[in-house]
């Protein structure tokens, strides 16, 4: 006979605490304010869903939204293929392996403010190397603050930069993973190089890139610091994205109810991209 | 299809070699005639799979030249060899279909659609692998896997050598039987060279027509199963092959009779005239009885291996294997052991010296 027992129940309450606490009881306070309005001194007011409303029919939001995926769809497009192209070109043995992927582990190493502020010194006009570089000996005419062509063009290169690495190292750590043997039977089947990268590397690599592909959509959607620190959104609002709008809704407006409305609403949206990419990708997979 | 001559190949993976050591193939000479079933076996570090991967040219040997129908192809790629070489583990294109995956070397070759169609079909019906050519080739089961690995390799027919690295490693037992005798029966229809490499005597010997032994980068015999069995030109043929393997006996050799633990034992024939050094009596478990006279024995262990007995014996300090049918003696008993002439070899230095 099955005996019943409850008490294994017991065993989930640590991580109902954990969880608890660091997501539950913080998102029940965004909630909470999303659909309240406070005027301070611990005062609510019903609000209902209309910060909901207002955030979705506001054009900021719409255009804070639109360069965000944007920068997103920039970014994926150049770092992806990137990533994969530096992974292929690397030593597989030897000696230069190591320096190779130290080489590509160091910008990551950089804690993000430190990247926004070295990036800023660098593209000064003047003063920094790519800014002096760029007007003095180039004769480009390049300022960043003042030209938003510029300042996409910058934060881009700096995320690029800050961040290829991280698909580096996972298709690289896809390709290492393949059998010789496939490489082997791929020449005595007469295989092209471009067949061997489209029916062994990039299948081999599937996994890793899912994994890398997400981990970069959900950063570059999130990112704050690195363009807040190198041009605090502007010139004028056309490098703020969704989270630099954010922080100016909560922090610099001190409007609280709209701003809870809206991380709601970005975080459903981060939710359903990733969800979206993760199930088209494993498709194949389920079936 | 072609002959394929090895002529003095050498191969080390040390970019200077210096003594003989330091060659994982030691002076390799060989012709695989056209259209033959062979087998590398030897045991594991012998360089079986260096041999084969200088032969598909995934290796470049350090000395020495290959030729394909006398044409030298040592700087040939692998590709340009056209040559075919199944792997231990399967190899397939995981995102292509059955039938994609057998089309691939020969649409990598320009070969024509309609013709690429015959052959898919006629590999798949072989391999018994038709139902499934729709299917995707991530889903199929390791020995079907395997399966169309070797289809791949079989599917072009101008293929000059098809070669198979251990190739039933990853195979349950119960499925190796069945696609050993597949090869077999593939070999007497498409009539391609093929090369069989393994570590396991049984594989080996079913599949082939003539088996190639290796030890320590060197070939020591080749010959039909039967050869190696009945013949062994080396005391580790002898001992690789067979179960248990050949009884091989240190001994004296005096006016060119050989003496065990000083009893002269008649041999198969007269030993060789310039047979010296290290002078040892093989001979195999099979032929050695128990009877009334013969060298005195104590019986150590008795295993019923089913269809006969292993009798393990000690001869002064030597042990001695016998396989005996019908009556056994018991552990502990004293016995009387003898050695059928015909079947009596002396081998000097590990090489057959006995003539007949």
């Amino acid at each position: 006979m099955k005996t019943h027992n409850q008490k294994a129940w017991f065993f989930v309450l640590p991580v109902l605490f954990l969880v608890a606490f660091n997501a539950l009881v913080p998102m029940m306070t965004v909630v909470n304010y999303s659909v309240q309005e406070t005027f301070g001194n611990n005062l609510f007011f019903w609000q209902g869903l209309d910060w909901f409303e207002n955030i979705l029919r506001s054009d900021r939001f719409h255009a804070a939204l639109g360069r965000q995926f944007l920068f997103t769809g920039l970014i994926l497009l150049i770092e992806v293929p990137l990533g994969i192209a530096i992974a292929l070109s690397m030593p597989r043995k030897g000696v230069w392996v190591s320096v190779c992927l130290v080489a590509m582990a160091l910008p990551m190493l950089i804690p993000w403010n430190v990247v926004g502020a070295m990036w800023n010194i660098f593209t000064l006009p003047k003063i920094g190397l790519a800014g002096y570089f760029l007007n003095d000996v180039l004769g480009v005419n390049y300022n960043m603050t003042q030209d938003p062509v510029a300042a996409w063009v910058t934060i881009i290169v700096m995320d690029a930069w800050h961040w290829t690495s991280l698909v580096v190292l996972l298709s690289y750590a896809g390709l290492v993973s393949i059998p010789e043997a496939y490489y082997q039977a791929a020449k005595t089947d007469g295989a092209s190089n471009w067949s061997i990268f489209r029916y062994i590397q990039l299948p081999k690599m599937k996994t890793v890139l899912t994994i890398a592909i997400l981990l970069r959509f959900m950063d570059s959607f999130n990112i704050y610091t690195e363009p807040f620190v190198l041009t605090g959104g502007g010139p004028g609002n056309s490098t703020t994205l969704l989270s630099i709008d954010l922080v100016k809704i909560a922090l610099g407006q001190f409007d609280l109810g709209p701003a809870a409305a809206m991380s709601l609403i970005y975080f459903a949206i981060t939710l359903l991209v990733s969800w979206l990419f993760y199930t088209l990708m494993n498709k194949d997979n389920l079936n | 299809m072609a002959k394929i001559t090895l002529s003095n190949l050498r191969h080390s993976y040390y970019p200077a070699p210096e003594k003989r050591d330091d060659y994982a193939l030691k002076n390799i000479d060989l012709d695989w005639e056209d259209g033959g079933a062979y087998a590398l076996l030897g045991p594991s570090g012998c360089g079986k799979t260096t041999l084969l991967n200088i032969i598909s040219g995934l290796l470049t040997p350090s000395e020495g030249r290959i030729l394909f129908d006398g044409k030298d192809v040592t700087d040939w790629t692998p590709g340009r060899r056209n040559i075919a070489q199944v792997f231990q583990f399967p190899v397939i294109y995981d995102t292509m279909t059955v039938y994609d995956n057998l089309a691939f070397p020969l649409r990598n070759r320009g070969v024509d659609p309609a013709h690429i169609d015959r052959r898919v079909q006629e590999i798949a019906r072989l391999l018994e692998v038709e139902n499934m050519l729709d299917r995707r080739a991530s889903g199929l089961s390791p020995d079907n896997k395997q399966k169309l690995s070797m289809g791949r390799g079989l599917v072009r027919d101008d293929v000059n050598v098809v070669m198979f690295d251990e190739p039933l490693t990853v195979i349950d037992p119960h499925l190796k039987w069945k696609l050993r005798s597949k090869l077999k029966e593939l070999h007497q229809r498409v009539k391609h060279t093929m090369i069989y490499v393994t570590h396991d005597q049984t594989e080996a010997l079913t599949f082939a027509d003539q088996v190639v032994v290796m030890d320590e980068g060197e070939i020591v015999q080749i010959g039909t199963p039967v050869d190696l069995f009945a013949r062994p030109a080396h005391t580790f043929v002898g001992h690789f092959i067979g179960s248990p393997g050949m009884n091989v006996l240190p001994c004296e050799l005096r006016n060119r009779g050989a003496f065990f633990q000083g009893s002269p034992v008649p041999l198969e024939g007269p030993v060789r005239a310039d047979a010296s050094g290290r002078a040892e009596i093989g001979i195999r478990p099979e032929f050695v009885t128990i009877s009334d006279a013969g060298l005195d024995a104590v019986v150590v262990k008795v295993s019923d291996v089913g269809r006969h007995n292993v009798v393990q014996a000690m001869v002064g300090d030597t042990k001695l294997a016998a396989i005996i049918e019908g009556d056994v003696p018991h552990k502990g008993e004293s016995v009387k052991l003898s050695f059928r002439q015909d079947q009596t070899r002396l081998y000097c230095d590990g090489w057959l010296a006995t003539e007949i």
